[in-house]
């Protein structure tokens, strides 16, 4: 999923300004998994910007929104009937949310109430870690299952480095050394052999070297 | 001059402090009238909303009574609890409100004494505190407006 945590209220609190009405959407998916922008987060967010404002002799007029998926249009449509009662809309989605409703109200001002983090999975109750990096070119079948791409510090197609000690990488000794992680998988599955083969310099124009990414199904179109 | 007198939601466990609550009724133990208590089936039903939404609102201090650590009826709620109550206040710290009228306690449901004495001490410290500035802010911004419409 992707993850993201939500920003200082004094950030927030600063891009409203002197707005008054807001329309405050969040999302069901991904941000909802990881606390960060579903309903709860969004009534959490409302009560503290009512709050603040309050404390300063003012009240919101907040309305509180959580779609579906903010990322798609069909959803984002249900914000229209209330966008003329807003001066300005604060996004609790991941940017990819937050930019599919600029796409259909071009004249409202939107805020991002989150700061998107990375694609990543759930290590256990709060702790989220990064999985995947997006190359566009998956190679986690040459490496057991573990990506070294989002995984290890350097992105090594072949590894470990020099910086890599007792299983733990030189950045911090709470990181894995995401190839020591691939070996004992290999050794785990037996398929030690498979470390011998190098793994050949990568094409990055799946990734961001080739410009921001479209995917086209002419089936689905 | 309007003497201050706190308003206190404390949200007591079913299984802990609401019966500790009795208990303290029971044994003609005395404790403010500015504590209402909204029973929960366990502390850790208590999400940051409905501890945000009490200060929103009007109270000038919130309590969430749990049982002791271990004794949960749900296996952890109450732990959940004490760490919902930490962000909560993390929150007030950001929006400049004293965290200190958010506060997690605990005992067992035969701890009459115990929740008699916290709800006096809580009490005596919101007295301290003053009133809630969310609602303070409003107040003031009201009966400024009075007074130049008067003018």
């Amino acid at each position: 999923m992707i993850t993201a945590e939500r920003k200082p209220l004094a950030e927030i609190i600063d891009c409203i300004g002197e707005n008054r009405r807001i329309l405050l959407v969040g999302c069901n998916e991904c941000v909802t998994v990881c606390a960060a922008g579903g309903r709860k987060e969004v009534a959490t967010l409302a009560s503290a910007l009512q709050m603040n404002s309050m404390r300063h002799g003012k009240t919101l007029d907040i309305r509180e929104m959580t779609l579906e998926r903010q990322c798609d249009p069909e959803y984002v449509e249900q914000l229209a009937p209330f966008i003329d009662q807003a001066d300005v809309i604060v996004s609790m989605a991941c940017g990819c949310g937050v930019q599919e409703v600029v796409r259909r109200f071009r004249n409202k001002r939107i805020y991002p109430a989150v700061n998107t983090k990375f694609m990543g999975a759930s290590e256990g109750p709060g702790v989220w870690a990064e999985r995947c990096h997006g190359c566009g070119n998956c190679l986690l079948g040459l490496t057991g299952g573990i990506c070294p791409i989002a995984r290890c510090s350097k992105s090594l197609m072949n590894g470990p480095c020099g910086g890599s000690s007792k299983g733990k990488c030189e950045i911090g000794s709470d990181v894995d050394c995401v190839w020591q992680l691939i070996w004992d998988r290999l050794k785990e599955l037996g398929i030690e052999d498979q470390y011998e083969n190098v793994i050949m310099a990568k094409d990055w124009s799946t990734e961001r070297g080739g410009g921001p990414r479209k995917i086209v199904r002419e089936d689905l179109a | 001059m309007q003497t201050f007198e706190p308003v206190i939601v404390a949200f007591c466990c079913h299984y802990c402090a609401y019966t500790a609550a009795d208990m303290a009724g029971s044994m003609r133990l005395s404790y403010p009238a500015n504590v209402k208590i909204v029973r929960v089936p366990c502390s850790g039903k208590v999400d940051t909303i409905h501890m945000m939404k009490a200060l929103e609102k009007g109270a000038d201090g919130v309590l969430v009574a749990g049982c002791l650590d271990g004794d949960c009826h749900f296996k952890n709620g109450n732990t959940k609890a004490v760490r919902r109550v930490a962000l909560v206040q993390e929150t007030l710290k950001e929006l400049g409100i004293e965290p200190e009228r958010l506060s997690m306690v605990t005992m067992s449901a035969g701890m009459g004494t115990r929740f008699a004495q916290i709800a006096t001490d809580f009490t005596e410290e919101i007295r301290k505190l003053g009133p809630n500035p969310v609602c303070a802010g409003i107040e003031a911004k009201a009966a400024a407006g009075a007074v130049a419409k008067a003018n």
